[in-house]
């Protein structure tokens, strides 16, 4: 394992990664955008307001939850849930909204445009539009509109605009594809809030650090109750921000492990999934140099995976970096078992998460068994499953 | 050998007239048709081509050109099937070829070995539209296949400079901010734009993004040394077949256009 160097440099490259790789229209707003972020970074000001937001509007800090039931039930490692889906919205997304929609506040950008695949970033950045008093655009697939009902209405209740995406496969790729044409028609007027550890620089970097407030909330937790850090981190990867944002502050912790859990579909044989680093290569798409799937002439490949959120054909930058460290590994989760652990948290914990997050908690019920009973495992609860009821429903009863 | 830009912008300059340049998708409807297209294009006025190859999810195109490459795409066109169609084209003409594409189907073909398989097939230049120059490392390639340099509405002239320093053949002003595709007007900034890049530049400036009618051409041919119309285009020939006459069909609607940018005049 090698240690990860301080990444990204000033063009945003980790390593051989990440970078700025945009039409030429919107370089000089990307300069910006960085360099504000820069300011904003070292302004307690900002940093302050930003804290005080998450605190009393989104409802941080949020508990780390000891899984007593689900400890037992696995009879390995001890399971804590880093518990993102309480936050406001409910999901982690929101930690990053507002970070972004306070920068665009700060640059006098007054019309904020997303992309969004299970909607839960689509509602906090209504959510915090609506809170700011800012126009707000929502860019999503066809797709994603009819399996994400609930948070569509959600949206429009926070007074944003939804607009569908037809084009391709009518999911999460085509949303950002269609933002992205937005910000250069409106780069002037408009702070695109782009929601994953993806695209151009500065995006990766910055809501990176937005999420960082996760790893760093578990981890004073967890040295609070236990006194020692825990043996291993356990996330999804769809884009990748919500193990971003719990890996990050334990990267220098190198006794602690950490698994990203991407989405294996029907199957990596079956070739319908998500899994970049299951048979993808290296690639740049929508900005950015990173893992993707594609065919052997560059096209962008068709994916699948029950959940929306992580059905995405390249993942964040960072995380190819640290695979290549070592420091992170990847493995995926199904459908089938993806459904399974959202039954079982439901039924033994009493909660019920996002289908993302099932595909973290389908990875805790293959290794906590295999882990001794002194040893701890958090894993980021990062959203709640009311958006994905009735699609669990079809499948499951 | 000169590249063949340089050889055309030098002809043109003589004969104190202004390029016309249209863009099309190869493989749309096949590869097959582009080349016809190719010489349809260039017996109406065509001084330079702008030849798509089609990628997935081009971010940068608005929709006439996105549907072009899907169809292209479903008709089975490749990135070798692309290159063996500038051959075809090179093979009856000496007209200058620019492809038009984004890095990603360059990176999996082969950065370097894309370079020497695109020269070898008689291209002259690539535009890669999501490549600024910062990404660019290995400029070693670029000698016989020159990479064009786009320059926005919102380009700072610090980095105009420094793009226009790097730049080869001719610089691509984009005329507005936006993706490709028609739109009714000029933007009013081209002029006084286009005159801030001359001051950093010898190379031609070639102006495109929004040009759609003849009126426009002759508009944007002032002040310009090339004119691109690509959007256009690429929707008539969506409307064409071969029983319809499809080389008719691009000549009849291109020839006006070709025309209105060499009107002589104007105050360059």
């Amino acid at each position: 394992m090698r240690q990860p160097e301080l990444v990204p440099d000033a063009r945003g490259h980790f390593g051989p990664y990440g970078g700025m790789f945009v039409p030429e229209t919107l370089m000089s707003a990307l300069h910006d955008l960085a360099a504000e972020y820069e300011r904003a970074k070292h302004d307690s000001e900002f940093q302050e307001e930003l804290a005080g937001l998450l605190r009393d509007f989104a409802g941080r800090p949020t508990p780390l939850y000891l899984a007593v039931r689900l400890t037992n039930h696995l009879a390995g490692a001890k399971i804590y849930l880093k518990r993102e889906d309480l936050l406001h919205t409910g999901a982690h997304k929101i930690n990053n909204a507002l970070g972004q929609i306070l920068l665009a506040r700060r640059m006098g950008k007054h019309r904020i445009i997303a992309e969004t695949g299970a909607g839960q970033h689509g509602v906090a950045t209504a959510t915090v539009a609506a809170r700011f008093g800012c126009e707000c655009v929502i860019y999503m697939g066809a797709t994603d509109m009819e399996r994400q009902a609930l948070n569509v209405a959600r949206m429009r209740f926070l007074g944003a605009k939804v607009i569908p995406v037809t084009a391709g496969q009518a999911t999460l790729k085509e949303a950002i594809n269609e933002a992205m044409r937005d910000w250069v028609t409106h780069v002037r007027t408009t702070h695109y809030i782009l929601g994953s550890a993806l695209g151009s620089h500065p995006y990766p970097m910055m809501v990176r650090d937005f999420h960082r407030v996760i790893g760093v909330e578990a981890r004073r937790q967890i040295l609070e109750r236990e006194e020692r850090l825990p043996d291993l981190l356990v996330a999804c990867v769809g884009g990748g921000s919500n193990a971003i944002g719990l890996f990050h502050p334990f990267l220098d912790d190198l006794s602690v492990r950490m698994i990203g859990v991407e989405a294996g579909g029907e199957g990596i044989s079956s070739g319908r999934h998500a899994a970049r680093f299951q048979g993808g290569r290296l690639g740049v798409l929508q900005g950015t140099k990173t893992f993707l799937l594609a065919n052997e002439d560059g096209q962008i490949e068709l994916t699948h995976s029950v959940s929306a959120g992580l059905d995405y054909a390249a993942i964040g930058p960072e995380h190819s970096y640290l695979r290549d460290c070592g420091r992170v590994t990847y493995d995926y989760a199904t459908d089938d078992e993806a459904l399974a652990a959202f039954r079982l948290l439901a039924e033994i914990e009493g909660i019920i998460p996002a289908l993302e997050t099932a595909h973290a908690i389908a990875h805790v019920t293959k290794i906590a068994p295999k882990m001794s009973r002194e040893e701890m495992i958090i894993v980021s609860c990062s959203g709640r499953g009311d958006k994905d009821v009735a699609q669990a429903a079809q499948r499951l009863l | 050998m000169s590249n063949r830009i340089d050889l055309c912008f030098e002809r043109l300059r003589a004969q104190r007239q202004t390029a016309f340049i249209p863009y099309i998708c190869a493989g749309d409807p096949t590869l097959d048709a582009t080349c016809r297209i190719a010489a349809a294009l260039e017996e109406a006025g065509a001084d330079i081509l702008e030849l798509g190859l089609p990628f997935s999810d081009p971010l940068a195109d608005g929709i006439a050109n996105q549907l072009a490459a899907q169809r292209a795409l479903a008709a089975g066109a490749t990135t070798r099937g692309v290159l063996d169609c500038v051959r075809s084209i090179r093979r009856q003409s000496d007209i200058p070829i620019v492809l038009y594409t984004y890095l990603n189907p360059i990176l999996q073909f082969g950065w370097a070995e894309f370079h020497s398989a695109a020269t070898e097939a008689g291209a002259d230049a690539l535009l890669i539209l999501d490549l600024p120059p910062d990404e660019e490392t290995d400029q070693s390639a670029t000698d016989s296949l020159f990479h064009i340099r786009l320059i926005a509405p919102t380009t700072p002239e610090a980095r105009i400079a420094t793009i226009a320093a790097s730049a080869r053949g001719f610089i691509y002003y984009v005329s507005r901010e936006g993706v490709t595709g028609a739109r009714a007007t000029v933007e009013s900034s081209v002029a006084e734009r286009v005159g801030l890049i001359r001051s950093h530049t010898k190379l031609p400036i070639a102006v495109g993004f929004g040009i759609s009618t003849a009126p426009q051409a002759t508009e944007v041919a002032r002040i310009a040394d090339a004119v691109v119309v690509g959007s256009a285009i690429v929707e008539r020939i969506s409307k064409l077949t071969d029983s319809m006459g499809l080389e008719e069909g691009v000549r009849s609607f291109v020839r006006p256009l070709a025309a209105a940018t060499k009107q002589p005049g104007g105050m360059k």
